[in-house]
């Protein structure tokens, strides 16, 4: 996420609310996002409830083998349509603020 | 005779061991973290240590030390890649195939929840004056 924190300009530019979602705390992800410089907001979600309804729960893969979100980043139209998914299957690649930013450039031409 | 500090093993095997424990490292980059080639290359460069120790405490043991030990040492550097590859082969591909995930042209179900400053914060106000948003699901750090 250091990434899009990097790249968030141009995010802004194209009208883009980036948000991150996970079980973490808010006091976790204030810590977080002061201690790594992030912008954007850090939405918690502990029970996983969220994460469930959008199936990317990774059960049993957090500490004390609590449920966690799996990596997973969805891209929203205006109207809350989903225009891009990635679901990875590899748990340390992540989607790259270039891979985002390429799907927007193909989903309207000229960033409009 | 008093024979040599076989250094090529004490040197490799601290290497390996930067191999192993720089992951966490590398892992804040994209680059070294999609395919852990640096950490590959760390333990390519110990175990060629390694091997050149072991070739001099075998082949000239009356100059070199490290039979014993560097043959230890090779045995627990051999274990620690083999854990390595393990996680990076195996383990991180352990992913659910969430099925169930909303696909492009379906609706993004609605959420409510706190951000970092304890106020809520819901997908219609993350829509509402602008273009679209971005949902990264993530891991956490706990």
């Amino acid at each position: 996420m250091r990434g899009f924190q990097h790249r968030l300009s141009e995010f802004d530019a194209r009208g883009i609310r980036v948000v991150g979602i996970s079980v973490d705390l808010p006091e976790a992800n204030k810590r977080q996002s002061q201690k790594l410089g992030y912008t954007f907001p850090l939405l918690s979600d502990p029970e996983a409830k969220i994460i469930r309804r959008y199936d990317v729960l990774h059960p049993g893969a957090g500490p004390k083998e609590a449920d966690i979100a799996r990596p997973a980043e969805f891209l929203l139209d205006s109207n809350g349509i989903i225009r891009w998914v990635n679901l990875t299957g590899n748990i340390a690649v992540r989607a790259r603020p270039e891979q985002v930013l390429d799907a927007l450039n193909q989903l309207s031409p000229g960033g409009q | 005779m008093k024979r040599k500090w076989n250094w090529p093993i004490w040197v490799g095997f601290a290497v390996v061991i930067v191999g192993l424990s720089s992951f966490g490292f590398f892992a804040q980059f994209p680059i070294t973290r999609d395919f852990p080639w640096a950490n590959f290359l760390i333990f390519g460069i110990g175990a060629a240590l390694l091997i050149f120790g072991l070739f001099l405490a075998f082949g000239r043991p009356q100059a070199y030390r490290g039979k014993i030990f560097g043959s230890i040492f090779a045995a627990v550097a051999i274990v620690l890649f083999a854990f390595f590859s393990y996680v990076i082969f195996y383990v991180l591909y352990q992913v659910p195939a969430s099925a169930g995930a909303p696909h492009v042209g379906q609706k993004a179900p609605d959420f409510f929840l706190m951000d970092q400053n304890g106020q809520p914060v819901g997908l219609g106000d993350l829509l509402s004056n602008s273009k679209g948003a971005l949902l990264i699901f993530y891991r956490g750090f706990w």
